[in-house]
């Protein structure tokens, strides 16, 4: 039977710390990203409550997040369109660990979100959206599925305590029965 | 029909080697290659002498936690005073691996490649996940304090709900590679275990649990690759790379339905139709759909055209994919069962499938005669599909 012979030897963690010449490091290193021609513009947009995408001339798509070039037709995007930030979960999840997978006290709720924008079929493979927590749905409304397809809108942060950044939006909440936005 | 037609050289797979696959090896990353590429070497009867190029791949950097991990495995994958190239596209790396080092010979510059995955993720600790937080867009993703298990499971949970898939579904994948594992020599999560024991463990984030999750692993694997007459020469059981294809899809993966990986259809789509294949449910014998998660082997099984759209589920409820099966899926164990140090776990596949084609997997052969065989992995942000095709 192959293979044949697997080298290697396996080791305990509590092996390693025993081993002579493991050497501990952690890094430091610290950066600052510029957040571009398009985000800067989309992270005024939040400040001041909100969501931008830009036009592409050539396909008619409203993208958003915006970028400068539309990357189907690899052309320059041209004007800025507000959208109204309200739109439909397309899938959802429950997260009970952070980012260095230590377990939440609290589990999030994460989801995508198709926005309503100009230039996209109703059930088009690529369209516009974002990212992000959703607040006033539960654990079961992920597990039951209630919650794809729920209409939705950015809950924002009040405005003092917004910074231009993608936390301005605190979150994405259900839309009430017969609100219209 | 075949359209590789621009081809110089046919190119064959003429040796395979892997080490041990577990969570922590003493090896250090180079000995990792060097071990692999050794075994590689010796099952093709060749030495370094008879190498005209290296290619190497592996994943982020940070993982092993050495940058240009490429200049740093070259002297162990051999590539010394040679040509040698890195190959780094995600978690696709392992089998873009073989995809390079197929149009290495196949454009007639070298008639030999040592061709090598190696990764060490057990050097960063805790635990490597916080390493995965350099992956995200630091603009719009970053600030949520995002866990590389998030986007996965809003993978699955957007396929659960347009195919109609239960988590019990797609435990069966857990179940079934698990299994398979168990007669796979290098296997570190081999085991019998019950659709219960995979709904019962750690929830991470539902619908993601432990057991849908293959483990973090240390590892190193190597395929030599020759030109026809090379191949022919110094094997009666060449396996011929018959189709290769690559694709991503957008960066932007909030912008697009992850309820199928269109990368990946494309990318086999390329791949079939240099290896003359038009109707691949019914022509490949035996497949090793990458499967870092449980649902990415039915994801990537309906990419392949293997079965249609939301059918997976259905058909491995039925035994369809069993070593037994119709069409074997995973039959060494996969990344859920034997293990997944990344870039070295898709060689492994691909591995797999050249000893499955020349009858030599022992205890995992597969039941029905095989011809025909496809390996794919998939990574970056859900983006990359990178496919190989080989046949005997
Ligand atoms: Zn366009």
């Amino acid at each position: 039977m192959k293979p044949e012979r697997v080298p290697g030897r396996y080791i305990r963690e509590e092996d390693l710390r025993r081993l002579p010449g493991v050497i501990e490091y952690t890094p430091t290193a610290r950066y600052s990203y510029s957040a571009g021609q398009a985000l800067s513009e989309f992270l005024r947009g939040l400040k001041d409550g909100r969501i931008l995408g830009k036009l592409c001339p050539s396909c008619r798509r409203v993208l958003v997040p915006p970028r400068v070039y539309c990357e189907f037709c690899f052309t320059p995007t041209t004007e800025w369109v507000e959208v109204t930030g309200a739109g439909r979960v397309e899938t959802a999840v429950t997260s009970y660990i952070g980012a260095a997978r230590e377990r939440l006290e609290k589990p999030e709720i994460i989801g995508v979100i198709r926005l309503d924008a100009p230039g996209h079929a109703e059930n088009s493979f690529d369209f516009a959206g974002l990212f992000h927590k959703l607040c006033g749905v539960t654990e079961d409304d992920v597990k039951s599925g209630r919650v794809i397809g729920m209409r939705v809108k950015p809950r924002w942060k009040p405005v003092h305590e917004r910074m231009g950044s993608i936390l301005d939006i605190e979150c994405f909440e259900p839309l009430q029965p017969r609100e219209v936005v | 029909m075949k359209s590789n037609i621009f081809v110089k050289d046919k190119v064959a797979i003429v040796g395979a080697g892997l080490t041990l696959f577990r969570r922590r090896l003493l090896e250090t990353p180079r000995e990792l290659a060097w071990e692999a590429s050794r075994e590689a070497l010796s099952s093709a009867g060749l030495t370094l002498k008879d190498i005209d190029c290296i290619v190497v791949g592996s994943a982020p950097d940070a993982f092993d936690g050495i940058h240009m991990k490429g200049e740093y495995l070259a002297d162990g994958s051999g590539g010394f005073n040679k040509p040698v190239v890195r190959v780094f596209v995600g978690g696709g790396t392992g089998v873009m691996v073989p995809v390079v080092a197929w149009w290495h010979v196949a454009s007639g510059l070298c008639k030999t490649v040592l061709a090598v995955g190696e990764e060490k993720m057990s050097h960063a600790y805790p635990h490597p996940q916080g390493v995965f937080a350099y992956i995200w867009d630091p603009i719009l993703e970053r600030p949520l304090g995002p866990n590389l298990i998030w986007i996965f499971a809003l993978e699955m949970r957007r396929y659960m709900h347009v195919c109609n898939a239960s988590k019990e579904d797609i435990a069966l994948v857990s179940v079934k590679n698990k299994r398979n594992a168990l007669d796979h020599p290098a296997a570190q999560a081999a085991a019998k275990i019950t659709v219960d024991d995979v709904l019962k463990s750690e929830v991470l984030v539902w619908p993601v649990q432990l057991l849908d999750i293959s483990p973090v692993s240390d590892g190193a694997a190597a395929l030599v690759l020759a030109s026809e007459s090379v191949a022919r020469r110094v094997t009666d059981t060449p396996v011929w790379v018959e189709g290769i294809g690559f694709t991503l899809d957008n960066t932007h993966w909030y912008n697009r339905d992850l309820a199928y990986p269109r990368y990946l259809e494309y990318a086999a789509r390329m791949a079939y139709k240099m290896a003359g294949i038009e109707r691949p449910w019914k022509e490949i014998d035996v497949a090793e759909p990458y499967d870092p998660f449980d649902y990415k082997e039915l994801h990537h099984i309906e990419g392949l055209m293997l079965a249609r759209r939301c059918e997976a589920p259905k058909l491995l409820k039925e035994g369809y994919f069993d070593r037994s099966g119709e069409l074997p899926t995973s039959p060494g164990g996969g990344l859920l069962g034997v293990g997944n140090p990344i870039a070295a776990a898709g060689v492994m596949k691909v591995a797999e499938l050249f000893w499955q084609l020349r009858y030599e997997a022992g205890a995992r052969q597969v039941k029905k005669p095989v011809h025909k065989a496809v390996a794919n992995a998939w990574g970056d942000l859900m983006q990359a599909g990178t496919v190989v095709v080989l046949s005997t």
